[in-house]
């Protein structure tokens, strides 16, 4: 096997027979969820059976389903099978209230890991890859998600974890990496550890692949990593509740992530009024899945803001492409009125060739002016002068005031000073809150 | 005719002056002259050592923020009036002094000299004759 596609027939089936496809697996999906409480006791109320599915159309009848429903039915209460079925459980911790639990079957865990084998191997990976997944593991989809899409590829996979940088390089150098999985922080977090070893990735490693996903990044992140590492980067989406990593990933094109249509109804709807958008339009994407037998999810709100590329990708895939997250509806905040996201920040400080990667929003009440201060690790700078530095944090100042709307306070820091993140790089402290 | 000089960011932070110098005393790096200027924010702290590149190289791969400049190292005598003299050669020379910091002892004194234009200084340096520290000689200090 060693086509362009891993799955032929599904990856470039018509959009007509895909459609179909997702028909029917929809019918079987609202008939499979109606087996568990949660679903029973929602779709009941409305009347809603799997007859009630005559088109992908009516999809539209049925509820959405939100985290909340999620929390509040915790841990089992959308089981849609007897808990001896069960042979996993993933959770993902929330700030606040129960962890959001997602439980999978056998064949679940074998569709999730063929999906994420069919991601890997449309960005060129194959058997002979060595691939190191350096995601946290544990009750993170990250881990053992990855790795099980590696084992079904057939590559030789490196569960090499998150953190412990000089153990990481160590694996690379000695077993000859040529794919790494990481969340982008942790991967420019890497370049540093490598650059100071005095070693160039570029040349003294077989580095060519590199899987970024997990949290939201900008197009600078992107080509920051790929010109440090001296690789192709490819953008990857997943979230624990639609099983974790591999839900969409992009192709060697690099413009969009291809969903995986075969596993997931894809909608696209104004976060407000909850109306469908066109493809095009950015909103909230909302996710149905269509292979998944325990903890099967209808319309689940994931709160990611994106949009879905219109056109054809020229890969010959039919299955559409994501945009790249706009951010989450919910790490917007607010400040002196403006709307704000991380995600805007960071495109700004990842232009400055003297920053580095880490960097630290803070919203502080200041007599009743909210006062948003930035903090940014210096990278490799002119420190000599101070001159320097300063019309620095000036010109950093000037640009985030053009994107933001808001004047932010900018401290240049030292290397490393930040806090380091294992899993998800905290960039947001809003200290409101704990007032 | 010029040699280097360490340049490390230094957040204002307690303790954090003593981390680096104690880092750079482990590594039996012997500090000639430090200096250490700062805003309300940050320093920067400016070292002459015994081994410049071996310092610079340690402290890169604690991923400390340095970076090396080149400056100006003027013998003079250390009797009184010797250091505003040199001072004055340069003032006289249209050249700025962007800043400086010297050492001496008893029979030798050194001062550090970073000029606005480095090319304008060592013609001055030749026309009167000054005596400049090369690297190799730092560690005989
Ligand atoms: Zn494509």
């Amino acid at each position: 096997m060693d086509g362009t596609y891993y799955q032929p027939e599904i990856e470039t089936m018509s959009r007509k027979d895909l459609e179909a496809l997702q028909l029917e697996r929809l019918k079987w999906t609202v008939a499979q969820a109606l087996k568990s409480p949660f679903y029973k006791k929602r779709f009941g109320e409305k009347g809603i059976t799997a007859d009630s599915i005559q088109s992908l159309d009516d999809l539209r009848k049925l509820p959405f389903t939100t985290k909340q429903d999620l929390r509040e039915n915790y841990p089992f209460g959308l089981l849609a099978v007897d808990k001896k079925e069960l042979v996993r459980l993933h959770s993902s911790s929330g700030t606040t209230g129960n962890p959001t639990v997602i439980c999978h079957t056998k064949r679940d865990i074998e569709c999730w890991a063929n999906r994420v084998a069919r991601c890997f191997y449309m960005v060129g990976l194959r058997d002979t890859d060595v691939i190191q997944n350096s995601s946290g593991y544990g009750m993170f989809t990250g881990g053992l998600g990855i790795q099980a899409g590696i084992e079904w590829l057939g590559a030789l996979s490196i569960p090499a974890a998150a953190g412990n940088s000089l153990r990481q390089i160590k694996c690379i150098m000695d077993y000859g990496t040529t794919a790494i999985h990481a969340i982008p922080s942790y991967a420019l977090r890497l370049a540093d550890v490598f650059e100071a070893q005095g070693i160039d990735p570029r040349k003294d490693t077989n580095l060519r692949v590199f899987i970024i996903g997990a949290e939201p990044h900008t197009e600078e992140t992107r080509r920051k990593i790929e010109e440090r590492f001296g690789v192709k980067a490819y953008n990857n989406f997943g979230m624990t509740e639609m099983s974790g990593p591999g839900v969409a990933l992009e192709c060697k094109e690099q413009n969009g992530m291809h969903i995986w249509e075969d596993s997931y109804i894809v909608e696209i709807v104004d976060p407000e009024t909850l109306e469908p958008l066109p493809d095009g339009e950015v909103g909230e994407l909302v996710l149905t899945t269509l292979d998944r037998e325990g903890m099967p999810l209808l319309r689940y709100r994931t709160r990611d803001l994106t949009r879905i590329l219109t056109g054809k990708c020229p890969c010959g895939r039919t299955h559409r492409r994501l945009d790249r997250m706009k951010g989450r509806s919910d790490d917007m905040f607010i400040v002196k009125g403006v709307n704000i996201f991380p995600m805007q920040i960071e495109k700004i400080l990842m232009k400055f060739s003297e920053l580095g990667s880490n960097y630290l929003i803070t919203i502080q009440p200041v007599d009743n002016n909210d006062e948003l201060i930035v903090e940014v690790e210096l990278g490799d700078v002119k420190t000599d002068d101070f001159s320097q530095l300063q019309a620095l944090a000036k010109e950093i100042t000037r640009q985030l005031k053009d994107e933001i709307l808001v004047t932010p306070k900018v401290k240049l820091v030292e290397r490393g000073s930040l806090p380091q993140s294992e899993g998800k790089a905290v960039r947001v402290k809003d200290l409101r809150k704990l007032i | 005719m010029t040699i280097n000089q360490i340049s490390v960011f230094v957040e204002n932070k307690f303790g954090r002056l003593n981390e680096i110098l104690s880092f750079l005393s482990k590594e039996n790096i012997r500090i000639v002259a430090a200096t250490v200027a700062d805003t309300t924010e940050y320093g920067i702290l400016r070292l002459i050592t015994t081994n410049q590149h071996k310092a610079f190289q340690l402290l890169k791969a604690q991923g400390i923020s340095a970076n090396l400049s080149d400056v100006l190292a003027i013998k003079t005598d250390p009797s009184a009036g010797k250091l505003s003299e040199t001072v004055e050669i340069f003032t006289k020379a249209g050249i700025s002094i962007e800043y400086m910091y010297c050492f001496s002892d008893k029979s030798n004194g050194v001062v550090i000299i970073r000029p606005n234009n480095m090319d304008a200084a060592h013609e001055v340096i030749r026309r009167n004759s000054l005596n400049c520290l090369v690297e190799s000689e730092l560690s005989e200090l």
